[in-house]
């Protein structure tokens, strides 16, 4: 079976209201002629590309189809598309060049959360017969989590803070960030609750954006990108939706799935952690020790693009490889509510 | 922009059985292979994957295993004040349900507390037939009647959520264009092709039009139907045309009414022209154009727009 490995990232700057439709085409045409500059790539050469997106966060039918238009989809294209975080429609890619169908696959997600309301929206990806009815929003879902945390003793409002406090310290140095800042803990746990136990801090922010990610074949990888990061592991793994069926205060699915994908031994971990204690409760699923260095592009907390911000993570941890930062980088996504269900992707640099 | 509709969900054996026994007051649990008691109920096991063997009774009342606290109740959730989300486990349940717990202020709530749930008047067998949950410490309710109940097998859940759609550079151009008399279009750098209304981006190149170019208001219809069938909101009465209108130098067609004449003469290649309604009713809309008429031009031939169908 052929290996694969990423080899180009783009990412739109993340908006708190950005000025295109949410077709996303304005917000991908730009970021598709990046990465295909980068990797010298025109649109004819990619074999299959994969979109992940939502109609709920859309407020119209069949969003996707209308992206298409960045594409410039003629000649004739395959495509696919999934109603998920664009690191999910990245795994499908990663399966059509591991079954041969494709040299080169595109994956691009995209989400302007503004024009809705997004934690209500979010109600709408719950079970339908007892959860959805009731609309608990997205914040309050993780409030639960964040409490049943602090009383167990896995974590303060104090570490949380603190996630926060190194969020936007590191995404100071990203320009495509939403939220960046010098701040202290102390004087964000002066602020008013949000969702008691969680303030406004603990949550990512709401921010439009898009991202985009090529990955190859070995018999492309190289020719495309001078330090492709290759793929060693790449898993997804889903928790109950009953919220009370689960242990909140840890989440085996990621845990699954980054044993499975070798989340072990890695310098670097992109995690997609929307709020603070999420981070916390990912680093122990995960089994990242403390030498191991976090987010450092700020994680979703600096910008939380819905449908983009798990592939972005996965092309992030990339962008680590190629650089010569790291040797070996995690990717992480998550998806549904409270760490419901996690995807890990692990890559790292050959000599 | 709100968008509304109306769920309407078959229960299947488990929920149905929940369903109707919230309808009558009544909490349901499902036991599972390993003795512990789901409640809300599974439908598959989570060990064995099989159905539930037998539902049993828990609750009503339980206790807080977690809170969150609502200060800012949004649209559509159990209530309009400030109240907690909780997770409850119910008496004789080894897992906890989510529901809301209306207790005042945050300083009323702690973990471990004790609530019973306070039941709908009119109950329907739908989740919201428990209103919320409410503190143990609360007066007592008076001894309710459970109503005798029919099974449930359906639920409906209504659904609203509200947009706020933005018109893109493009879009923005030719709606004001329209409010000003005037059709405005783009044209692809790549192609050269003109698209109106833009679309921002040439769907054949990929590549961001920005060319403005005005367009008359004449053009063929290039392909089009009869309505026959009458639905709300309907402004002409049946039967009518609707068509695609291809402007006089645009590559893409648009979809507009043709009226003015009997919808049996209406005919591939017909020469049309835009109908303006009276300038003082005139907004950024395409309504601004009442219909296209027949100009009574020679029809265009088939090859001349043949790549714009």
């Amino acid at each position: 079976m052929t290996e694969v490995a990423v080899v180009g990232f783009a990412q739109s700057p993340i908006e708190r209201r950005g000025d295109g439709t949410t077709s996303g085409v304005e917000m991908l045409v730009p970021i598709f002629h990046q990465v295909l500059a980068a990797t010298g790539l025109a649109k004819q050469d990619i074999g299959f590309w994969c979109s992940g997106s939502s109609d709920y966060l859309a407020g119209r039918a069949f969003s996707f189809v209308q992206a298409v238009d960045a594409i410039g989809a003629f000649p004739p294209i395959a495509e696919s598309h999934v109603e998920m975080d664009g690191a999910w429609a990245l795994y499908e890619a990663w399966v059509k060049i591991l079954t041969g169908e494709a040299d080169i696959a595109l994956a691009y997600g995209f989400g302007k959360s503004s024009a809705g309301e997004l934690r209500r929206v979010l109600a709408l990806q719950l079970d339908p017969y007892l959860l959805a009815p009731l609309w608990p929003d997205s914040v309050s879902i993780a409030a639960l989590q964040a409490r049943l945390g602090i009383e167990a003793g896995l974590w303060t409002e104090k570490d949380m803070a603190q996630v926060a406090v190194r969020s936007r310290a590191a995404a100071l140095s990203n320009p495509q960030a939403q939220l960046y800042a010098d701040v202290r803990a102390d004087d964000l746990l002066d602020e008013p609750y949000l969702a008691d136990p969680l303030r406004a801090h603990d949550c990512a922010p709401i921010g439009d954006g898009a991202a985009v990610v090529i990955m190859a074949s070995a018999e492309r990888a190289n020719e495309l990108c001078e330090r492709p990061a290759w793929i060693t592991g790449f898993e997804h793994r889903i928790d109950s939706a009953q919220l009370g069926a689960r242990d909140l205060t840890t989440a085996p699915s990621a845990a699954g799935a980054g044993r499975a994908a070798g989340a072990g031994r890695v310098d670097v971990a992109e995690l997609h952690a929307p709020f603070t204690h999420q981070e916390i409760l990912l680093r122990g699923a995960l089994g990242l020790g403390d030498d191991v260095r976090v987010n450092p592009s700020g994680g979703v907390l600096a910008g939380n693009p819905m449908f983009a911000a798990g592939l972005a993570r996965i092309g992030l941890a990339a962008r680590e490889i190629s650089t010569g930062r790291a040797g070996r980088a995690l990717g992480h996504a998550t998806s549904g509510p409270a760490l419901q269900q996690n995807l890990v992707c692990v890559m790292e640099a050959r000599s | 922009m709100e968008i509304g509709f109306d769920y309407t969900r078959s229960l299947g054996p488990t929920l149905s059985q929940f369903m109707t026994a919230l309808a009558g007051r009544r909490i349901l649990g499902s036991r599972g292979a390993d003795g512990r008691v789901h409640a809300p109920p599974f439908e598959y096991d989570p060990v064995t994957f099989a159905p539930p063997a037998e539902l049993v009774e828990v609750g009503p009342q339980g206790t807080v295993t977690t809170w969150s606290w609502a200060g800012t109740p949004l649209d559509g959730q159990p209530l309009a004040r400030p109240f907690a989300w909780a997770l409850i486990r119910l008496d004789g349940a080894d897992t906890a349900m989510l529901h809301a717990v209306d207790a005042g202020s945050p300083a009323a709530m702690r973990t471990g507390m004790r609530v019973r749930p306070r039941w709908a008047d009119s109950p329907a067998g739908h989740i919201r037939d428990i209103t919320c949950f409410e503190p143990c410490t609360a007066p007592a309710p008076g001894r309710e009647q459970a109503p005798r109940q029919e099974p449930v097998a359906m639920m409906t859940t209504p659904v609203r959520l509200r947009y706020e759609h933005t018109a893109s550079p493009g879009e923005t151009a030719y709606l004001h264009g329209l409010a000003a008399g005037r059709l405005l279009g783009q044209r692809c750098p790549a192609c050269g092709k003109v698209y109106v209304p833009s679309r921002g981006v040439c769907p054949t190149d990929g590549v961001a039009t920005a060319e403005q170019v005005e367009l008359p208001g004449t053009g063929i219809v290039t392909t089009f139907c009869v309505v026959n069938v009458p639905f709300r909101g309907q402004r002409v009465t049946p039967p009518y045309v609707a068509a695609a209108v291809l402007l006089d130098g645009a590559d893409i067609p648009f979809q507009h009414l043709v009226l003015g004449c009997d919808p049996g003469e209406v005919r591939m290649g017909m020469r049309v022209k835009a109908v303006w309604k009276p300038r003082e009713q005139w907004g950024t809309t395409a309504e601004n154009i009442e219909c296209f008429q027949p100009t009574g031009e020679p029809d265009a031939t088939y090859e001349s727009y043949a790549h714009h169908l």
